[in-house]
């Protein structure tokens, strides 16, 4: 049985665990405002917000309810539409920006709109510009040309300006940002949720379904026929699963730490200055909210792009048997047998990846390309890792690439040929042979196999300009 | 004035189709369709479906009472396909279920056996095997086999542009159920209420009386449902008559996109000649468009290729030929710009040809053979009110042409990886439907006993804001404030025989029917006041703000008291409008005539940078001034030309529709068919209103603006191709104009020999 807050209302259902939020909402309770544009995690149409209990207060996230399990809002609070409208045909200033503004012509996207900046209104998040358009990032809007939203947008920053830090949502309720009940949430899901933990029958827990799953950005895409008939098991709230811990010189990540939970992590942002520049080009800010780690490297997709980025950091992962509980220990790079086909077993999980933490003589990069620069599935990505001396000698060096190969790869070849050398010009023309000699893309809708291999090219020499060593290339 | 929807948007209470409450006893449709492009069914076996739990029936075509036929302008597209099929996604059977999900389990139980047959995806392969959907035409004026002969220069070469996908975020779908007396009554997404409501009656063999079309609003149609809407208005109208229980179809997103047809492909050859001086004296093209399997709207897209095909440019000796040809894809249909996009597209190449040749700007030639009144077209209307050159000197007054250049050359040569480019396009597009027939409408107006007023009119709302302009003409006419004001549903049984909302003339004709209604209630007000109040007829008489005035006087009386007193003396309160676009004519086989009722000018510049390390873009701006005539609503106007650039925009860099050699679409869905998101739109877009006061056949002077600005968006392409050449000047000396330019196309001619 799942049960959660949906707008102001406690429900339960017997539906399977594994189908979608979004059906249930739209067909189950009639709130039709939630729209459907793809069913797969692309337009944000079906966007709603989904809190978790934090402590005293609820942290409230975007996600794509099409892609959303039942399983992975039990014991939540979820807001559609019909829970942010106010009373008496008052509107909040998000929906009368976007009125203002013509921020919606058809209306089909509106409400998706309108649900991600209401998210905004809800964070924690510094309201400027920038972090305003990230929260839009997965809405796609045919008829506007953004331009008129954007217009939206700015005026939201200059309106957010004063919300304080402290209690903000009593000021939100009284500036008409969102309704009043939702002060009450949090106590009614603390409430919602201690009846849950004593009445066992309402939980999953301990009896074995159908199917493990993380943000199901994936899975729901691949199978949906099959999962919404399924049970799942909600990895993506598992605190064992969950976290950044560093010890010594060792960093691990639990295997369910959503996309955006990295990029939101201090240490890791210390680790990688440039973290949210490469974070911008994964997906879209809802989909970052469900995704893990744990699910990009088993979908083992051979351009996902959280795998690559692990790739280079010659990261090991972590596998658990969930009958035996057994744990064994191997490098990333080598869990990739073929495409599709990953050396673990049917009751292994992934419990964490851990890599070790660079030092100042590391450099690191991350490149994508794709058709659409954002919220695209990359043509060709790849990310690199050296330690270089002080006379800019490489003494180490890890690079991976995806779109060019089965598998993710992990370039052996390359990655060992670069130690110990100086780049310059005819150390990058071998290099490049080297490279080319141990990819093998194929030609799909992603792009032509001559042009990955050169975009591979392309991309990796990207790194070197990024790193800026030793004025090999004149810019 | 906002959308009058604007409220339901935001606040999710605008219902769609998918959102109306389904009745008890609602039944699904699946459909079942073709898994090859091209064969004939050897054998078809659905029994098994039929018989799964929840399935009450899987129709074939034997079980359509009327004609299995569905195609608009020419009959040629059955609803279901009977011995053979023609495209990947053509339509089969309809499995209905109590439910979607066993209608879709049950499709996994039909066996099909097909046997292939050859697959044509490319138009100009269908053409040498004299494949055609409809006869070929040629517009020509002068004599271009002697212009050439004087011509000092000539470039000849050839110009492609790729499908696009309409991306409505609503999907097709309709809902139909049966009333009384042997009725129909069907919701649906359409453009077109009209055309459904005759393509239901034909494949159920009932009257048009008996079939009621309503539609409250689309989520988005850019011309994807004109034609295309039908097909699933028309099943659901099949399972409901046959079954006698309310009927729903609403398509995924990924069956949307395998069996609907899109833009139109086009693959075209030109040849162009200059004077010395660089103007342009002779042009010829031949356009070959990929119709798709059927000819669905076709034969008009491809007419309005030939009508654009010299875009805003003075040429005085013009031969422009296409052939409409018939391939293996689904039928490719409207899609905003209705055929000029692909048209403008190629002389745009041809004048970049020519630039690159001669080692001038694009801009220079353009500037120059921009055309004035008193020029004929090749299809012979005499242009007058024009503003092609107006718009771009109000640009250049603006953003300095000459100066940007200078810019982009400095950066150029300060960047080694980074360069920039920058295009001119100038619009110039044709409003009417180019079928004079179709140039007509209807408006139904009531004014109720309150005062308040209801209109019906054959506009359907998809997000352009017609029913906002409509609004404000009856607000506007009687005097009164918008909230009095009441925009109806869409209706057949209100307003019948309507043309599609579509080639940007919605809002004039039916704006010009709603203020021939408004006028005759207001004449019959008017009259009666002035025997009220003895005054001579014709002495003036005002609504305004809900007050009355006569000679200049305020009236003690007020709208509401004037309203009751008219319908105590038994006046008609409501009124039906009609409107015929006036003085347009067109002769099909001379192809000349006065097809449109005026043009529409603008120019956009495009600026753009190319990163030459990892062959991505960024735009920078688009500066547009634009011909709005007098707006009527500058925050609706203003949606329509950021929405339409962006639209064209993607259509020549990232949108790329691709089959593969089997006829299967490869970008099925929108993990693969890419359209702009909020970060590839350009940085900036200015958007500069030139008032043109002139008269024009416009509701209140307010120009057509749908369609236009898509145009706008070819400028990106030939800023790409500019900023690729000043990275690798040794590449082929012009690049293959060969639409999209996607990141891939970038890096190939950024490294290719
Ligand atoms: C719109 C959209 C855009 C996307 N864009 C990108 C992109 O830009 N780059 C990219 O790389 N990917 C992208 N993806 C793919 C997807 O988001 C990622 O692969 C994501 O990391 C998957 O994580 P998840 O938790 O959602 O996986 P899920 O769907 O929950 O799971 C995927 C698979 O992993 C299994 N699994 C999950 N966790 C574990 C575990 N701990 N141990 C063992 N098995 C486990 C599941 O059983 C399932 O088989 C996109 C997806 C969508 C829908
Ligand atoms: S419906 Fe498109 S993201 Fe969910
Ligand atoms: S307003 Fe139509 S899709 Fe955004």
């Amino acid at each position: 049985m799942i049960s959660f807050i949906l707008n102001n209302q406690v429900v339960k259902t017997g539906l399977p665990s594994g189908s979608t939020l979004l059906d249930f909402v739209r067909y189950e309770k009639q709130l039709v405002g939630t729209k459907i544009g793809c069913r797969e995690g692309d337009c944000g149409a079906c966007n709603v917000l989904v809190g978790t209990l934090v402590g005293e207060e609820i942290t409230y996230q975007t996600m794509t309810s099409c892609l959303t399990p039942l399983s992975n809002v039990h014991a939540k609070h979820v807001l559609t539409v019909e829970g942010i409208n106010l009373s008496n045909r008052q509107l909040s200033p998000v929906q009368e920006l976007m009125i203002v503004n013509n921020g919606t012509q058809c209306g089909f996207c509106t409400i998706g709109f309108v649900m991600s900046l209401t998210g905004v209104v809800l964070s924690k998040e510094n309201p400027t510009y920038a972090n305003v358009i990230k929260a839009i990032d997965g809405n796609i809007c045919r008829c506007t040309g953004y331009k008129s939203i954007e217009r939206a947008a700015k005026g939201l920053c200059e309106t957010l300006a004063e919300r304080p830090a402290k209690k903000p949502l009593s000021w939100l309720v009284e500036q008409g940002f969102v309704p009043d009940y939702l002060q009450n949430i949090p106590a009614k899901l603390q409430s919602l949720q201690q009846k849950l933990n004593q009445d066992s029958t309402f939980n999953d827990n301990g009896q074995k379904t159908d199917f493990f799953i993380g943000g199901g950005t994936d899975l729901m895409v691949q199978k949906p026929a099959i999962i919404r008939t399924s049970s799942t098991t909600n990895f993506l709230d598992d605190t064992q699963l969950k976290g950044i811990h560093i010890e010594g010189n060792l960093c691990r990540v639990g295997a369910s730490t959503t996309v955006t939970e990295f990029e939101d992590s201090p240490e890791i942002q210390k680790m990688f200055p440039d973290l949210s520049k490469y974070l911008k080009l994964v997906s879209s800010t809802p989909i970052r909210n469900m995704a893990t780690m744990g699910g990009n490297i088993i979908n083992a997709s051979p351009i996902g792009d959280m795998t690559i980025f692990f790739l280079a950091l010659n990261s090991q992962v972590i596998l658990k048997d969930a009958l035996t509980q057994n744990s064994r220990t191997l490098p990333l790079k080598d869990l990739f047998l073929d495409y599709k086909k990953l050396d673990k077993t049917d009751t292994e999980y992934i419990e964490s990846l851990q890599f070790e933490v660079p030092d100042n003589a590391t450099y690191f990069n991350f490149e994508k390309v794709s058709k659409r620069t954002h919220l695209d599935i990359a043509s060709v990505n790849s990310a690199c890792q050296l330690k270089v001396a002080k006379d800019g000698a490489i003494l180490q060096a890890h690079i991976s690439a995806g779109g060019v190969a089965a598998i993710p790869k992990y370039l052996d070849k390359s990655s060992a040929f670069l130690k110990g050398k100086k780049m310059d010009d005819a150390t990058w023309k071998t290099f490049s042979e080297v490279l080319d000699s141990e990819v093998s893309p194929i030609s799909d809708a992603r792009g032509s196999a001559a042009y990955k291999r050169l975009l591979l090219r392309q991309l990796v020499l990207a790194h070197f300009v990024e790193f800026k060593l030793n004025h090999w290339l004149a810019f | 004035m906002a959308n009058i929807d604007a409220f339901g948007h935001v606040t999710g209470t605008s219902i769609y189709v998918d959102d109306i409450p389904v009745m008890q006893g609602t039944l699904f449709i699946k459909v079942f369709d073709a898994p090859v492009a091209h064969g004939v069914i050897e054998a078809l076996d659905y029994s098994e479906a039929e018989e799964m739990e929840g399935v009450v029936k899987v129709f074939s075509y034997k079980d359509i009472p009327g004609e299995n036929q569905i195609g608009g302008i020419i009959a040629d597209e059955p609803l279901l396909a009977e011995k053979e099929v023609h495209f990947w996604g053509q339509p089969i059977l309809l499995v209905v279920a109590e439910n979607e999900i066993a209608a879709e389990e049950a499709l996994h139980k039909i066996h099909i056996s097909i046997k292939e047959l050859p697959v044509i995806t490319d138009p100009k392969e269908a053409f040498l095997k004299g494949k055609f959907l409809h006869n070929s035409r040629t517009f020509e004026s002068g004599n271009t086999e002697n212009a050439f002969r004087e011509a000092r220069y000539i470039f000849e070469g050839s110009a492609d542009s790729g499908g696009q996908e309409h991306l409505y975020l609503e999907t097709q779908g309709a809902y139909a159920y049966p009333m009384e007396h042997g009725s129909i009554k069907i919701h649906s997404s359409t453009q077109g209420p009209t055309q459904v409501q005759r393509t239901v009656a034909k494949v159920l063999g009932i009257g048009m009386n008996k079939v009621e079309v309503d539609v409250a609003r689309l989520g988005g149609g850019f011309g994807g449902k004109e034609d295309q809407a039908s097909p699933w208005a028309a099943m659901t109208a099949l399972v409901s008559w046959v079954l006698k229980k309310p009927a729903k179809c609403v398509l995924h997103r990924m069956e949307d996109m395998r069996m609907t047809g899109k833009r139109h492909p086009y693959r075209s050859d030109y040849k162009i000649g200059l004077d010395k001086d660089f103007n342009i004296i002779a042009y010829e093209a031949t356009f070959f468009q990929n119709g798709g399997a059927a000819a669905d709207l076709s034969p008009a897209v491809m007419e309005r290729t030939l009508f654009h095909a010299t875009n805003s440019y003075q040429i005085p000796h013009v031969k422009v030929q296409a052939h409409g040809c018939k391939t293996n894809l689904p039928p490719n249909t409207a899609f905003r710009g209705f055929g000029g996009p692909q048209g403008m597209f190629v002389i745009e190449s041809a004048i970049d040809h020519a630039a690159q040749k001669l080692k001038v700007s694009r801009e220079s030639i353009q500037a120059r053979n921009l055309m004035e009144n008193g020029y004929q077209f090749p299809y012979g209307q005499i242009v007058e009110g024009c503003e092609a050159r107006t718009c771009w000197e109000e640009l250049n007054a603006k953003y300095p042409i000459e100066g940007i250049r200078k810019d982009i050359l400095t950066f150029n040569e300060n960047h080694a990886f980074l360069k920039k480019g920058m295009a001119l396009m100038p619009v110039c597009f044709g409003i009417s439907f180019t079928n004079t027939m179709m140039n007509h409408s209807r408006a139904l107006v009531h004014v109720y006993s309150d005062g308040t007023v209801g209109v019906s009119t054959g506009a359907v709302e998809m997000g352009q804001g017609v029913n906002t302009k409509m609004l404000q003409i009856a607000a506007q006419e009687f005097g009164l404030d918008a909230s009095q004001i009441k925009l109806e549903t869409t209706n057949t049984t209100r307003v019948a025989n309507t043309s599609p909302s579509a080639a940007s003339a919605t809002s004039d004709l039916n704006g010009k029917a709603l203020l021939d209604a408004c006028s005759q209630i207001k004449a019959r007000l008017k009259n009666m006041l002035w025997v009220k109040n003895d005054l001579e007829a014709g002495a003036e008489v005002r609504f305004e703000g809900g007050k009355v005035w006569m000679e200049g006087m305020e009236e003690p009386a007020i709208w509401i008291d004037v309203v009751l007193d008219a319908l105590a003396r038994r006046i008609n309160l409501s009124a039906k409008g009609h409107y015929a676009t006036p003085k347009i004519h067109f002769d099909k086989i001379k192809e000349k005539g006065h097809p449109f009722a005026y043009h529409v000018y603008g120019t956009a510049l495009t600026t753009v940078t190319v990163d030459c390390i990892r062959g991505t873009y960024e735009l920078e701006a688009v500066h547009i001034v634009h011909d709005f005539g007098t707006s009527m609503n500058r925050l609706v106007d203003l949606g329509q030309i950021e929405g339409g650039l962006v639209q064209g925009i993607g259509w020549m860099t990232m949108e790329e529709v691709a089959y593969n050699n089997k006829g299967r679409l490869l970008s099925n869905a929108l993990s693969t068919y890419k359209i702009p998101d909020i970060y590839s739109v350009p940085k900036e877009i200015n958007t500069h209103f030139l008032p043109t006061d002139n008269n024009n056949m416009a509701i209140y002077k307010s120009k057509a603006v749908g369609e236009p600005p898509l145009m706008y968006g070819i400028g990106a392409f030939f800023a790409i191709a500019e900023a690729i050449r000043a990275f690798n000047p040794d590449a082929p000396l012009h690049l293959p104009y060969c639409a999209p330019m996607t990141p891939e196309k970038v890096l190939m001619a950024l490294y290719g020999e």
